[in-house]
């Protein structure tokens, strides 16, 4: 069970990450027919991809903060209500810090963040049972250079959308 | 690997007949920081059969690495020697040592036997004062040890001299990494203290972070996403088995060290977003929480005699270092310096902490006493952390990340004076050292 749920999640993360690489077709506005607009795709708006794309499937922090600006709340927002609407998805909500910190106070900080859009989550209607969360602390940088341009990008909690591992 | 090979036969060999006393005995104080490192000479130890050629040649290298590596000794080339040692019992010809401002003469003989055993006879002289220092010693192991003799070598010489514990024969647990920034792969692996013999534990497919040697060194703690969540897990060195500590569902744990006794692992547990400081039983796995804060109290670590535990905490806003009795209760700050202080390390004599400290963009590995005097930085760069203590109390070792886009990590050394920083020889990158103690 459980290997197959990671089976799921891993399928769905690297076709997530797939999409998300740009390719010389993205930003042209002409669906150009084929699959581009059918079930899974980023305009079918109960696709993951679409909620990766559309709805916005992170939020960011100030350093060492874990509270949501009014950014962050729009955002999640949108999750919330996505994840309402497609209740067949559960998700893994993955707190982030930048590389300024030590190890373990980056892990402890990466818990915090992933909390804070959990409970947010939840105020806004989410069932808890649905939401999980995990913190990779400063292990897992999306941008490599040692500046504040890419710490901001760093410090974020992703929520990942999974297959429900329940069912 | 090696763990029983190793007889220590303590040989008195006769002394070469009746000595004057010394004047000044030949004598480092490491606490003074020796500015001037002490002329010695370790000469190819002689081989006693023809197999042992090789090996008595090497061996009297790695006992030279060992002693220069610290910074307290200095090499004298062969080329400089008069003298040849051809024979372990002749006597030695001080004046041709002394000529060459030797301080210390290390002789040795090597003999390789059947069956692949070694053996390794050592002296130790103090040519100022003509006579040996201490007694003989012979070592007897495999042949694939023969670094390790030579680390005891070494250690022996050391020991002599400072009049202090070694540190030569030991080994590191580390994370070794590999690829870029947001691809990285870590394996936990494990080497000799001076980075040979490199031996993996763990494949690459799960994040690991932050081993820790049990007190004997049988056993390692260390944090795995092997799950997909950051879990506990203790691993037999010997057999390379491992079983997950800690796993409750929706809690993170992470931050485990050993109780001196072995018995207990102090670690942090993350529950609802917050950080806590717990200890568990390894025996009965039954857990205790020591510190009940809505911040995070993370990075514990016993005093030797296990009585206190010092960990960091930003309760009051920023991390600082904080000491509480091993059953918990309030906690003490000890650290009040500007900037921030995490992963405190106790000393091995309990006298001190060591601690990385942020400060104005800036990484440090620093040390304080246990009541947070005398704090001393000792390393300053782009990103310093997780110093971990040699057996003896004299080194650190810590992780040193580079800067930029290709940035990666490095292991390095420095001794506690603040002086011979050294970067420590790793095939790939590696981060996260524990020093483990000195070897039976």
């Amino acid at each position: 069970m459980k290997h197959l749920t990671r089976a799921v999640l891993l399928t769905s993360v690297l076709a997530l990450a797939a999409c998300s690489n740009p390719d010389r077709f993205q930003g042209n506005e002409v669906n150009l027919g084929g699959g581009a607009g059918g079930p899974g795709s980023a305009s079918d708006p109960t696709s993951p991809l679409y909620f990766q794309q559309s709805v916005g499937d992170r939020v960011l922090f100030a350093v060492d903060q874990s509270n949501l600006g009014s950014d962050a709340q729009i955002t999640l927002d949108g999750q919330a209500q996505w994840l309402m609407t497609n209740s067949d998805y559960t998700a893994i909500i993955e707190g982030h810090a930048d590389e300024q910190g030590t190890r373990e106070y980056n892990l402890a900080l990466g818990a915090r963040r992933a909390n804070a859009v959990q409970e947010y989550l939840i105020q806004q209607g989410v069932s808890p049972s649905r939401l999980k969360v995990v913190s990779y602390g400063k292990e897992r940088p999306i941008e490599i250079c040692s500046q504040e341009a890419c710490y901001a990008k760093n410090r974020r909690a992703v929520t990942v959308i999974a297959a429900d591992y329940n069912s | 690997m090696m763990k029983r090979f190793l007889t220590l036969l303590s040989v008195f060999f006769c002394l070469l007949g009746g000595q004057p006393l010394a004047a000044a005995p030949l004598r480092i104080e490491i606490t003074e920081g020796v500015i001037e490192p002490l002329p010695y000479a370790v000469p190819d130890f002689v081989a006693e059969n023809a197999a042992a050629g090789t090996v008595a040649r090497d061996l009297a290298r790695v006992v030279a690495e060992d002693l220069s590596g610290t910074g307290l000794f200095r090499d004298i080339p062969a080329s400089a020697h008069i003298s040849k040692i051809t024979s372990f019992s002749s006597p030695v010809e001080f004046a041709d040592w002394k000529a060459i401002n030797a301080q210390a003469l290390i002789t040795g003989a090597v003999s390789l036997q059947s069956g692949g055993r070694l053996v390794v006879k050592f002296r130790v002289y103090d040519v100022f004062a003509g006579q040996e220092l201490g007694n003989g010693l012979q070592f007897a192991g495999t042949q694939d040890g023969w670094r390790r003799m030579a680390h005891k070598v070494a250690d022996a010489v050391y020991s002599r001299i400072t009049g202090e514990g070694a540190y030569f024969d030991s080994r590191v647990v580390f994370v070794s990494e590999t690829g870029p920034k947001d691809d990285r792969k870590k394996r936990l692996a494990i080497m000799d203290y001076d980075g040979a013999n490199v031996q993996y534990l763990t494949d690459s497919s799960s994040i690991v972070l932050a081993p820790r040697f049990s007190p004997t060194g049988d056993r390692i703690l260390y944090t795995s996403y092997e799950t997909g969540f950051p879990q506990i897990y203790v691993l037999d060195v010997a057999s390379v088995g491992r079983r997950v500590l800690e796993q409750q569902a929706g809690t993170m744990s992470f931050a485990p060290r050993f109780s001196p006794d072995g018995r207990a692992v102090v670690y942090s547990l993350t529950q609802g977003g917050n950080t806590d400081i717990y200890k568990m039983d390894i025996g009965t796995g039954r857990s205790q929480r020591l510190t009940s804060a809505p911040s995070i109290e993370t990075a514990p670590s016993f005093s030797p005699d296990g009585r206190r535990i010092v960990f960091e905490s930003d309760r009051s806003g920023t991390q600082q270092l904080y000491i509480m009795s091993a059953d918990g209760g309030e906690p003490q700050r000890i650290s009040f310096g500007q900037g921030r202080y995490g992963t405190p390390v106790w000393s091995p004599r309990g006298d001190l902490v060591a601690f990385t400290k942020q400060s104005k963009g800036r990484f440090h590995i620093g040390v304080m006493r246990t009541d947070g005097s005398e704090e001393r930085l000792l390393t300053a760069s782009f990103l310093d952390e997780g110093p971990t203590w040699s057996p003896n109390g004299r080194v650190i070792m810590f992780t040193r990340e580079s800067q930029g886009a290709n940035g990666s990590a490095s292991l390095y050394t420095v001794d506690i004076t603040g002086r011979n920083l050294k970067r420590v020889k790793t095939i790939s990158g590696a981060s996260d050292p524990a020093w483990s103690p000195l070897q039976d």
